[in-house]
């Protein structure tokens, strides 16, 4: 069987999945890997998306520039809740490793839900005020790559928050076994990936925006 | 009265969007019968009617159970490779139609207009396109991988095989909008590329564009997926002492390829989705107006674009590494080198995706750059043919199919590579761009280099796949036709190209093409014919079959893994997972009177079992896709969330599994070891007689 023997034992971080024969551990490292190709190929989809904002920036075509449409107060309130939220994951994870109850998990997951709930009400308010004050995606290029760039990173979170409430009915269900803990994993990179993402975004849109 | 005329139109949008009579060609046929109205609505009931027949015979039949439990819902990588291929061999059929017609139409419209009019031709040049990349060769490349890839590591399947069936659904979804937009509404005329600005909706605003864009953004998921899966495959599951320089060459290629899905796919699906946002929320990455700039979308097409140039061939490189190092009796010369030649290409593949539009406005440096990068990637490629040719070198060649497939691709494939080089070179190129010098080059890199080595492939594997051989007359007559109709078809179009005769064209005006069209035309007839021999080949075949039968699994003295197990193979492909020794390892397991031996301990074997959340999911995200073309929102609405249920039920299931006893794998490999006991020992010269059961003779060392 691959893996076994003369390789070394296979560590994930909070994978805590006990002796297992070597099938289910190939079985078990290609989830976790797979999913890790997966990301690369988002963070190409959100590399790109990049790429395309930066060249759309100066083309407003007399609308207001992104820049000067949204509020960085929002968008700082917005990075807080994401951040924080990766790091009450990390507490989900802690838990998984340590085997706590999953109560203790439940709470955890619960804290990074609500934060990623304030981070999309966040984000939404600033679209909408946005919206009201006539800065739409069709009044110019720039803005067209403004709303779709962070309201890309803003479907994904969305996604994310489907999946953590999915994972929870999974853990009421069938309690921590195997494809719970392995989907724990699974979005927990996605979790952080989000955040690295956002922290792309914050730096790139936000912070390069208030420069003019 | 004015009340119900009204809520009656608001009824008629909620449930057919913007669909009125006059969409459906067979009724534009009925109010305008010109002759290209006609094709239009004869190609529709052809459609239809083959759907329909096709529907009748398998009730008739009563196999709609069988195909629903054995095929459809398998996740079996085997049976999900045959069902990409027979996909392809359906497009291909359309794709092949449609050349022809087009080569009539340009052969008749010397100073006449032909018998096609300029935008039915345009929807015949997008079309034609369209379902040659993505859904034939793409289909082909797939299937092809997942068929022999995992047989060729010692893998019992892939590493996801529930997302392997998605995948292939998501395929057939897009090929089914596809052949949709034949019997309901039109086609893209924006070629297989989709250029905005013109796609846009102020010069598109038809749903031609959308059926493009949603079947391109089908297949690139798929193709995004596919290559995720296949690399983890890889990467993760070969067998033990499997070290990567030891692979099998196509399961190299097929590495290299899935890389470069899972780089290259990305782009394209930004850029149609991006061209979708400009279609369906009015916003303006690509648009004339408002700041819109269309090179994003062709910097992002061909980023794409280009990676997937190397996504066809690879692969069939791999083909031909096996198929002349089998059918030579030997081993491959230069294995490293071929490696490293595979790997080089993939990586130059990520950078030259400019030369695709050398004349849109760059500097002349940014050319040069690029012509110079272009121009690279004809030393690994040149490597590889040396390598072949070496292969073949003082070997004992047998001039099978696929090995005179593989011939004629090394002398038709420098050609090709030389008027590419022509191209790369900036300066010519701004005079041979857009003209049919430039149709001639991608064909005659693609026709050769991709579609002769996946029939190859094909052919050599179909013993494999079936337990019984092809007819070899039949594939020789079809590469015959294949080559034939090839030179014939191409050649008169870099004469063409180089007169300056543009690509895309409805009617010439200079009576001097006329001959080399005639030629062209007879070209594409003949390529026609060699693709109506391949049914031919198995149709004859399968109708001969006790007589081809090979249970044993090995008839050409094959040298990787998947020759050593029966044909077709068990279910869970391996009895005993092999151990590797060393490159070529079923070759010196049988010279060393290894091979054919019981295991001494057998296990139970996990299968997992068969699963309807991929062909839903597929399905229902055509359907989601069909209402997003027409604008029926309800539609797309209700199948956007069938395909979100799907996937949400699936997390919640746990029974996943059968578990296979080990007595019963232990008795089916002693059944087949009888079997291969008693079969005789066929030397090569008596492959292609009924004496060959299977079982070559043991190599000498």
């Amino acid at each position: 069987m691959p893996g076994s023997m003369n390789e070394p034992e296979l560590l994930h971080a909070g994978l805590n999945l006990g002796n297992h024969p070597p099938a289910m551990r190939q079985q078990l490292e290609c989830s976790i890997f797979g999913f890790w190709v997966f990301l690369m190929s988002d963070a190409i989809l959100f590399a790109l998306l990049f790429a395309v904002f930066g060249t759309a920036i100066q083309n407003t075509a007399g609308a207001p520039s992104p820049g000067s449409a949204f509020k960085i107060s929002a968008a700082g309130r917005e990075t807080f809740a994401l951040l924080s939220s990766s790091f009450t994951y990390g507490m989900v994870s802690i838990c998984l490793k340590h085997d706590a109850s999953r109560r203790w998990v439940g709470l955890w997951l619960a804290i990074t839900f609500c934060l990623g709930a304030w981070f999309l009400d966040g984000e939404v308010h600033d679209f909408l005020k946005m919206f009201h004050d006539g800065v739409t995606p069709q009044r110019s290029a720039a803005l067209s790559a403004f709303f779709v760039l962070v309201g890309t990173h803003g479907l994904h979170v969305t996604a994310g928050m489907v999946w953590i409430l999915l994972m929870g009915a999974q853990m009421a269900v069938y309690g921590i076994d195997e494809r719970v803990k392995i989907n724990f994993i699974r979005l927990g990179l996605f979790w952080h990936f989000l955040d690295l993402v956002w922290v792309a975004i914050f730096s790139v849109v936000y912070l390069r925006g208030l420069l003019g | 009265m004015q009340v119900a005329m009204v809520s009656g139109s608001l009824i008629w949008h909620l449930l057919l969007g913007r669909f009125v009579w006059a969409d459906l060609p067979i009724v534009k046929a009925w109010q305008d019968p010109t002759f290209s109205n006609i094709i239009a609505g004869g190609a529709a009931g052809i459609a239809a009617g083959g759907a329909l027949a096709g529907f009748l015979l398998i009730t008739y039949l009563r196999k709609w159970r069988y195909l629903w439990t054995q095929w459809f819902t398998s996740l079996d990588h085997k049976r999900i490779g045959i069902i990409y291929i027979c996909l392809a061999l359906v497009m291909m059929t359309r794709g092949l139609i449609e050349a022809v017609l087009m080569r009539v139409q340009q052969d008749l419209a010397v100073n006449a207009p032909g018998i096609l009019a300029p935008d039915h031709f345009a929807q015949f040049f997008s079309t034609h396109g369209t379902i040659m990349i993505f859904f034939v060769v793409m289909p082909l490349i797939a299937g092809l991988i997942n068929f022999v890839m995992p047989l060729q590591i010692g893998a019992r399947d892939v590493a996801f095989p529930l997302l392997n069936s998605i995948s292939l659904w998501l395929s057939v979804g897009g090929a089914g909008l596809v052949m949709v937009s034949l019997v309901i509404g039109e086609f893209s005329t924006g070629g297989w590329s989709g250029y905005p600005p013109y796609t846009e909706l102020a010069f598109n605003g038809g749903v031609g564009p959308d059926y493009w864009i949603w079947a391109v953004t089908m297949s690139s998921m798929s193709a995004t997926l596919t290559g995720i899966n296949f690399a983890v495959t890889i990467y993760k599951m070969r067998a033990p002492g499997m070290h990567w320089m030891r692979m099998p060459l196509f399961t190299w290629t097929a590495l290299c390829t899935s890389i470069l899905m899972i780089y290259a796919m990305p782009p394209l699906t930004v850029a149609t989705l991006l061209l979708a946002a400009d279609r369906y929320f009015g916003m303006h990455f690509f648009t004339n107006a408002n700041g819109g700039n269309m090179m994003t979308y062709v910097d992002l097409f061909w980023l794409f674009g280009h990676p997937e140039v190397y996504i066809l061939i690879l692969p069939s490189f791999g083909v031909y590494s096996e198929v002349v190092s089998t059918y030579s009796g030997k081993e491959l010369y230069s294995y490293v080198g071929l490696v490293i030649a595979t790997m080089a290409i993939a990586v130059l593949s990520f950078t030259v995706w400019l030369h695709h539009f050398f004349t849109m406005g760059q500097s002349a440096d940014i050319n040069a750059f690029f012509g110079i990068a272009t121009m690279l990637i004809g030393i690994p490629t040149g490597v590889k043919i040396y390598n072949w040719i070496w292969t073949m070198f003082m070997g004992r060649v047998r001039y099978t199919a696929p090995m005179l497939f593989s011939i004629a691709f090394m002398i038709t494939f420098v050609i090709g590579g030389l008027s590419g080089i022509v191209l790369a070179t900036p300066p010519l190129d701004y005079m041979m761009h857009n003209t049919l010098f430039l149709v001639a080059h991608f064909h005659n890199m693609l026709i050769p280099g991709t579609l002769f080595g996946l029939i190859a492939g094909c052919q050599y594997w179909f013993p494999k796949a079936f337990g019984f051989r092809l007819i070899e007359k039949w594939g020789r007559i079809s590469v015959l036709f294949w080559v034939l109709g090839f030179y014939l078809a191409f050649m008169p179009l870099y004469v063409l190209g180089a007169s300056g005769a543009p690509r895309r064209t409805v009617e010439f005006y200079d009576p001097a093409f006329r001959p080399w069209l005639l030629v062209a035309m007879c070209g594409a007839f003949l390529i026609f014919a060699g693709f109506l021999c391949l049914f031919m080949q198995v149709w004859s075949s399968v109708k001969q079959r006790e007589a081809l039968a090979v249970p044993v699994g090995d008839p050409w003295d094959g040298r990787t893994l998947e020759w050593s197990v029966a044909a077709p193979p068990p279910e869970y492909n391996f009895a005993t997972i092999p151990q590797i020794g060393r490159r070529d390892a079923f070759y010196w397991r049988k010279a060393n009177a290894g091979a054919y031996r019981p295991a001494d301990h057998y296990r139970d074997i996990e299968i997992p079992k068969n699963s309807a959340c991929g062909i839903v999911f597929g399905i229902a995200m055509a359907f989601a896709c069909f209402g997003l073309v027409w604008h029926i929102w309800l539609l797309a609405a209700a199948f956007g969330l069938i395909t979100c249920i799907a996937g949400l039920a699936r997390s919640f299931m746990r029974d996943l599994h059968r578990i296979l006893p080990a007595a019963e794998v232990e008795a089916e490999d002693r059944r087949w070891l009888a079997i291969a006991g008693a079969a005789a020992p066929t030397p090569r010269v008596l492959e292609h007689t009924p004496a060959n059961e299977g079982r070559a003779i043991c190599p000498e060392v």
